[in-house]
């Protein structure tokens, strides 16, 4: 099962290929056609992502995350969320490699199947790095007023964190 | 963002990390548009085969229910909702790097048809955006890796909760956006 994931690519790549033959599509042209539109599309949205990316990476180092993580500590008691997992609350939303270390770490030191590790393993596999795809997503085609993107992503990884909490204290 | 995080490196005392940052920062984001660009390049011209082969048109008609109801902007058979559903399909795969390409096809499409003001993002664009904030997964592969390294009973007993809590907050998400379309308006 763990290996189904393997697999995925390779056969939609497959059925995609096989299907294009049996239409009869030339197949290698099209495939150059979509590459050099790509990459053109790629080089369009560079200089915001440079920018854009930057940013979150500041955010990330100056700490501000510390100070948010230090107010949200007695709401996070309310709802039944041990300390340890506000940190990884926090960060998946921005970095997805820094959220699997932190995931990693409480599942190495609770063992994976306590209460925190899967409480930890279910926020985590529920939400999303919704910061960075705000950021790719509309930089992409220069949109500077985001409206109520902002909130509305941030409602439903809050929901996600919340439901996560009511399901493992529950089960 | 960047002004914020200057203040507060300066609250909390770490200038030095954020000069780093900065340097760590530009170097991370040249790397992730490198190597998105192999990705985008593969991907959309895989997706150029599946679209002349009529693959992506037979998925966006078997979706377009969906669409037709979140999105009620955009034409069901246009490109923009091809690209959305092979984004969502690639999400549902757990094809995270297969589905940025896409989203961002998506975006493009999205704004082709933003009229009134191409620095406001539209309705779709924000729906589109939140829908794949929601991490809908059917297979969380990596998380089940790490479970599995350090000898969970059953990696994969937690899946049925990731997708109840998956599916709530899309739904919270998709509503709130909703919600806030109709505020707008009211003012």
């Amino acid at each position: 099962m763990e290996k189904f994931g393997f697999y995925i690519i390779p056969i939609v790549l497959a059925i995609i290929v096989l299907i294009g033959i049996f239409k009869k599509v030339p197949i290698f042209e099209e495939f150059l056609n979509g590459a050099s539109e790509g990459i053109n599309s790629a080089f369009s949205i560079a200089p915001s992502l440079i920018g854009l990316i930057t940013a979150v990476t500041m955010l990330k180092a100056s700490g501000t995350f510390d100070v948010i993580s230090s107010f949200l500590c007695p709401i996070a008691n309310l709802i039944k969320i041990p300390p340890e997992i506000i940190p990884l609350a926090i960060l998946k939303p921005i970095s997805g490699s820094g959220s699997i270390a932190l995931l990693d770490n409480i599942l190495k030191n609770f063992g994976p199947d306590e209460k925190i590790s899967r409480l930890a393993s279910l926020i985590s596999g529920s939400t999303e790095t919704t910061f960075y795809t705000l950021t790719v997503y509309f930089g992409a085609v220069n949109i500077k007023k985001t409206r109520h993107a902002v909130p509305s992503a941030i409602i439903a990884d809050i929901t996600a964190i919340v439901i996560s909490a009511i399901l493992i204290n529950l089960f | 963002m960047i002004l914020i995080s200057i203040f507060c490196a300066f609250l909390t005392g770490k200038v030095n990390s954020l000069s780093n940052a900065i340097i760590s920062g530009t170097s991370e984001s040249v790397k992730f548009i490198i190597s998105i660009i192999g990705m985008m390049a593969f991907w959309t011209g895989i997706m150029k085969i599946a679209e002349k082969s009529g693959i992506t048109n037979f998925l966006s008609k078997c979706l377009s229910p969906i669409i037709k109801i979140i999105f009620p902007e955009i034409k069901s058979d246009g490109k923009s909702s091809n690209a959305i559903c092979m984004n969502i399909a690639a999400n549902l795969l757990g094809l995270g790097n297969a589905a940025t390409p896409f989203g961002i096809k998506a975006m493009k499409e999205l704004q082709k048809s933003n009229i009134a003001d191409k620095t406001t993002a539209t309705n779709s664009m924000i729906m589109f955006i939140v829908i794949n904030t929601a991490s809908l997964q059917l297979i969380p592969t990596l998380l089940c890796t790490l479970r599995q390294k350090y000898g969970a009973e059953n990696p994969f007993d937690i899946l049925i909760y990731i997708w109840i809590t998956s599916i709530v907050s899309l739904i919270f998400g998709i509503l709130s956006a909703k919600i806030f379309e109709k505020l707008e308006v009211k003012k």
